[in-house]
């Protein structure tokens, strides 16, 4: 578990990237930090592993507070997702997937060995091992990125904006592919992005962001989608428009569910499983 | 031509002794722009005493060029005690004018590393000191090398400058050429530096290619099929 309390990040320039934060993230879920640019979240992130220092406030980790923590050493036990995967380009593939167990001695050959089974974990072919990260492509470089997050077998995995700069079609590839991850590996991960979408995708917990890092909505996607906490959240999910604002349209045939758009979504299944979905976009009917 | 060939020897002594005097200047030269170019770029974007400090580094390291170099060789015996014809004297005055160089080559290459890959680096746990020397120096190899280069190709030539003092080097054979009109000495003198100049920067590039192979990866192979037809 994470806990931020009373967290505030005031940089040198007098900027408050974050003020007043109070968040828990609970243990081997992932918590998704979504937000507009300039919202604090990359300062979030990267105060949970001490890349950045807290103006004031704690933040605790399994109850231990992170100030009383050697920052290396901190770091080599949670793992880092970041934009532009952020290889070594120096290093082979399966240096980079390496060197966190190297640094933190084990020895080479069974770091080695280690990372190419990271390998097949992160779905690379094991024929890539010697590449340099220029000679992959953004999505392979990607899953690089995970498979070195994932090499010290962290218990915590943070990820900053880790798909947003490939392309759409590779995006949704490996944004199942986390999740299946996240099904196999039971990490605590925490998410960054700013496609809301994405959030819903892969979010156990949904924190949506205004700037300064003040949380404009907590909960799981379907609390936050059946019910805005504010105007604010409305627009930002998009409650209002496009494909989430989907109402029934009765047809010769039957009720069909329509988009924003008008586009047919699909169609209304009574059941379990979907009763909240159901519920939702009635309230979307009568509004 | 038959100087040239009468006196191989001699010839060969003088390139010895000329490289005796350059290599030590420029490894010297690489080594100690390193910290030096590491506090200038490191301080650069601070301020106060620190950013000063940073600026003086490297205004005062790219004057010491300005210093002519052969009343520098007759100074630097008076300063620290050396006899007249010393080679260290070259050798000190030439690393001198390597830093000169090498100190903004060195602040400029460890600028030149990608902020992105040393955030990545301090998030993956590298401490200060790994970090510099497995990420950022390395990562800094082409602008160094480049500065290096040029180093090397100068301090070669510049080393022939110590003959006016009678400092043993391939320039004396052309002073002597020149003054017993010996046009083989000269020539030999002049083609023979510039030789060493060549073959010390391709040893140079050499080392760059084995230091950084991933700067020379080719590009993935996305069509090997088709390339192998084309080969057969
Ligand atoms: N090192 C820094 N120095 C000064 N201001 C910064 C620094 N890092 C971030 N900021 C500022 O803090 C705010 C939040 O930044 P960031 O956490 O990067 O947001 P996000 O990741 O949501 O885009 C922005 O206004 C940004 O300009
Ligand atoms: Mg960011």
């Amino acid at each position: 578990m994470i806990e931020f309390r009373s967290v505030t990040k005031r940089f040198p320039g007098g900027t408050v990237a974050v003020d007043d934060f109070n968040l828990v993230l609970p243990s081997r879920k992932t918590t998704v930090l979504v937000g507009s640019s300039g919202s604090g979240k990359t300062t979030l992130l990267r105060m949970i592993n001490r890349m950045v220092d807290l103006t004031s406030g704690t933040i605790e980790i399994d109850g231990e507070d992170t100030s009383a923590l050697e920052p290396v050493a901190l770091r080599r036990r949670i793992g880092y997702v970041m934009q532009n995967s952020g290889l070594l380009p120096h290093f082979t593939v399966i240096e980079n997937v390496a060197t966190v167990p190297v640094l933190n001695g084990v020895p080479r050959k069974r770091a080695f060995s280690d990372a190419l089974a990271l390998l097949d974990t992160v779905g690379l072919e094991r024929s890539l091992a010697d590449r340099y990260p220029s000679q992959l492509s953004g999505g392979q470089q990607q899953r690089v990125g995970v498979a070195r997050g994932l090499a010290a077998d962290p218990n915590i995995l943070l990820m900053d904006e880790p798909f947003g700069a490939v392309d759409p079609i590779v995006r949704d590839e490996l944004q199942q592919e986390l999740i299946r991850l996240q099904r196999e590996l039971d990490k605590t991960v925490v998410f960054v992005t700013h496609d809301i979408d994405e959030a819903f995708l892969i979010g156990d917990q949904v924190v949506i962001l205004e700037q300064g890092g003040r949380i404009a909505q907590v909960g799981s996607p379907s609390e936050i989608m059946a019910d805005p906490a504010s105007d604010f959240v409305s627009s930002f999910i998009g409650a209002d428009r496009g494909k989430r604002a989907l109402s029934i349209r009765h047809t010769e045939r039957g009720a069909v569910l329509v988009d924003g758009f008008g586009r047919a979504a699909g169609v209304l299944v009574e059941g379990v499983a979907v009763a909240s979905v159901a519920v939702e976009s009635e309230e979307s009917t009568s509004s | 031509m038959n100087w040239v060939l009468n006196n191989l020897a001699l010839i060969g002594e003088r390139t010895l002794d000329h490289l005796a005097i350059a290599v030590p200047a420029i490894i010297l030269s690489f080594v100690l722009s390193v910290p030096i170019g590491w506090v200038a770029n490191r301080y650069r974007a601070s301020n106060g005493v620190l950013l000063w400090l940073s600026g003086s580094l490297l205004a005062v390291s790219g004057l010491l060029y300005a210093i002519p170099s052969l009343p520098l060789f007759l100074a630097l015996p008076a300063i620290i005690g050396t006899g007249l014809r010393d080679p260290i004297n070259v050798v000190i005055g030439l690393t001198l004018y390597g830093i000169a160089l090498m100190v903004r080559a060195t602040a400029d290459a460890l600028a030149s590393v990608d902020p992105n890959v040393e955030q990545s680096a301090t998030a993956m746990g590298f401490s200060g000191w790994s970090r510099f020397w497995k990420v950022e120096l390395p990562l800094a190899g082409p602008v160094l090398l480049a500065g290096i280069r040029v180093v090397s190709v100068s301090t070669v030539s510049l080393t022939t400058v110590g003959a006016v003092l009678g400092i043993e080097s391939l320039g004396l054979l052309f002073t002597d050429g020149l003054q017993r009109n010996i046009p083989g000495e000269i020539y030999a003198g002049i083609v023979l530096t510039i030789l060493i100049a060549v073959v010390l920067d391709g040893i140079l590039v050499l080392c760059g290619r084995l230091l950084m192979p991933w700067r020379h990866a080719a590009a993935p192979k996305q069509q090997a099929p088709t390339e192998l037809v084309v080969n057969a």
